[in-house]
């Protein structure tokens, strides 16, 4: 494929908080409001906004006060009518897409880099709404190439843009920084250390990329979300009847093959992958989902090829 | 050397209680509770009477640690005598009722034995936590657990300490034991943390069942962790964090920790070191639960408890 300019970005904003109880992306933000503090706002080599999405599911160690935060960024949810029985996040996702918004304008910010923690064994997983973005993919083969310390992948969602109604939605080029493991209401060092790695060479691939660096273009490697399974479920009472199986506990992204063990039922028993198609499970046994009806979800590998990049001079 | 053993004359244990759900979002015990309540036939034994049951059900409704404060805390002889109004909170009214149910706290009328089923977010494996160091029914029985778990290790964590022993919701009873198995999530159920409190549970009735049946348990011994003192983390005027736990002490519980280790880590980088004078041995390392409690860590002291025989007594 032949070079692409593409426009500089002008500004990023790292979101934490989102989920007020996933805290490495609290901390991260938290530090970087003090080195801003610290050292003036020169300390990052481009204009970079902090924002604690959702403070008051912060401050209470919860995911969410209403509803999921996550969840409020589509067009008709941002453009709804707020009442006095609008829910906190209804509000909130409002007031974010004022600042770092309005999406679908063009005086949205360039990328929103969204922190999330996950209490699936993960690693660092960069979650995009779609295939196509030339620059979050670019971002995301640079932090494969640059952190060794833990697995870095791509999932790809590949919802069609109008229907996206995540935070990372808003902005003109958005990702999710995924984390794990780590307990909810816990921050582990080592998490932390990883995610503020991957927010400073974001920010570093930023600043290459707006000073004229070509960055070549290759083959990624992602996993295409298929689907969601659900536990396994007491028809009446909707109560768990098994648990994710030990020998699939934690194997975020390994091969799934038709008779591997995917649950223990508290019986004894053993329910097993009955597909024909090989898939890779992630999202194993997070605890956030329990309620979303999702034991796990599957996605299909595959290679995507991107072009060349390079800034587009005015 | 006598020629008598000291034997330990004891009541039988007739009346025994298994807690899940003190903790809404601890979910082995709220799962193996529920699985009993509807089928019973694995915690039966002779000649016991043995009750599963939801401490906490509106916690657990939310899958939340507590409604208004925790449970675990909330035994004091304050709220346990405070009278019937509105406006108590709910988990006060709680202990009230699990008072009445269980108890009288203190009282010849006590159920014998409660355990009480949680999780930890904290590298502790199985732990049994016991709140007397001289309560010789609980100590031959956490010796005979530990025996049948092996090789699986099953730590001791005694909390005697006067000012950072709490009341327990497992204290209404003569003989309480807690049950704590880690590391896992709030709001997660994995496959082995489940069974495994499941296997000590199903120990520990098979010792009330062997004792109650007139068995004579010989004097034994047992290694355990005593609470020390609480570790909070670094925080600024505000009452923010300013460091986690280091990674070299992060999943270390029950490992010696000595003067000059890594402690904590800020977050722009900076060690802080552990300056105590004596090796300690800390647990409850980063517990979700325990960022409010002001507590990054315990520090424990390494003992070794010795138990006489015991035998139940005659009537």
């Amino acid at each position: 494929m032949a070079l692409l300019f593409l426009p500089a970005l002008a500004r990023m904003a790292v979101c934490g908080g989102t989920h007020g109880n996933e805290l490495s992306g609290v901390y991260v933000v938290q530090e970087m409001e003090r080195q801003r503090k610290e050292k003036g706002e020169g300390v990052w080599p481009i204009p970079v906004t902090t924002v604690l999405s959702n403070p008051r599911a912060v401050k209470e160690c919860r995911r969410y006060i209403d509803t999921d935060m996550n969840r409020c960024f589509s067009r008709d949810t941002l453009s709804s009518p707020i009442t006095d029985s609008s829910p906190y996040e209804v509000r909130r996702a409002q007031e974010l897409n004022n600042l770092v918004g309005l999406k679908g304008s063009t005086d949205a910010i360039d990328l929103i880099c969204d922190l999330h923690n996950t209490t699936s064994n993960m690693g660092l997983t960069l979650i995009l709404c779609t295939s196509s973005d030339w620059v979050t993919l670019h971002i995301c083969k640079y932090l494969q190439t640059k952190i060794t310390k833990v697995p870095v992948r791509v999932l790809v969602l590949d919802f069609p843009i109008s229907d996206a109604y995540s935070l990372e939605s808003v902005s003109k080029h958005g990702f999710t920084l995924e984390v794990g493991p780590q307990p909810h209401g816990v921050v582990r060092a080592d998490i932390y250390i990883i995610m503020k790695e991957a927010v400073d060479l974001t920010i570093d691939w930023i600043h290459k990329f707006n000073s004229g660096t070509v960055f070549e273009g290759g083959d990624v490697e992602a996993y295409m979300l298929i689907k969601s399974v659900d536990y396994p479920r007491d028809p009446e009472t909707r109560t768990l009847t098994a648990a994710i199986h030990p020998q699939l506990q934690d194997k975020d992204f390994c091969l799934l093959k038709r008779g591997d063990p995917l649950f223990l039922s508290f019986s004894g028993e053993t329910v097993n992958y009955e597909e024909e198609e090989t898939l890779h499970p992630f999202f194993i046994n997070e605890a956030a989902y329990y309620e979303k009806g999702i034991a796990f979800q599957l996605a299909k590998k595959m290679m995507l090829t991107i072009p060349a990049v390079r800034v587009q001079k005015d | 050397m006598s020629s008598r053993t000291n034997i330990s004359c004891l009541q039988e244990a007739a009346r025994v209680a298994i807690f899940g759900g003190t903790h809404g979002n601890e979910m082995s015990g709220i799962t193996l509770v529920n699985m009993w309540i509807q089928n019973s036939a694995e915690i039966e034994r002779n000649g016991l009477l043995i009750k599963p049951f939801i401490s906490n059900p509106r916690a657990v409704e939310k899958c939340s640690r507590y409604i208004a404060t925790d449970l675990n805390r909330a035994f004091t002889p304050e709220n346990l005598s405070a009278p019937d109004v509105e406006g108590l909170p709910y988990e006060v009214q709680r202990a009230k009722e699990i008072n009445r149910m269980f108890g009288p706290k203190g009282s010849a009328d006590a159920y014998d034995v409660i355990f009480d089923l949680h999780n930890t977010t904290s590298n502790m494996g199985s732990t049994l936590i016991l709140e007397s160091s001289t309560d010789l029914f609980n100590l031959q029985m956490v010796h005979y657990i530990k025996k049948a778990m092996a090789p699986h290790t099953c730590s001791v964590l005694l909390n005697e300490h006067p000012q950072l022993k709490y009341s327990t919701t497992r204290s209404v009873a003569k003989h309480p034991v807690g049950l704590e198995v880690g590391p896992q999530p709030q709001g997660v159920l994995r496959s082995n943390v489940f069974e495994s409190m499941r296997t000590i549970l199903k120990h520990a009735l098979d010792f009330i069942e062997i004792f109650n049946s007139g068995v004579t348990f010989p004097p034994c011994t047992v290694d355990v962790f005593r609470v020390q003192e609480r570790m909070d983390y670094p925080r600024d005027t505000n009452g923010n964090i300013t460091a986690m736990v280091h990674p070299h002490l992060q999943d270390c519980d029950w490992e010696p920790l000595n003067r000059g280790d890594p402690m904590f880590l800020t977050f722009d980088g900076r060690t802080v070191l552990y300056e105590g004078a004596n090796t300690v041995y800390p647990t409850f390392i980063n517990e979700a639960a325990y960022y409010e409690k002001q507590q990054a860590f315990m520090t424990t002291g390494r003992e070794i408890l010795a138990a006489n025989a015991i035998r139940k007594a005659c009537k």
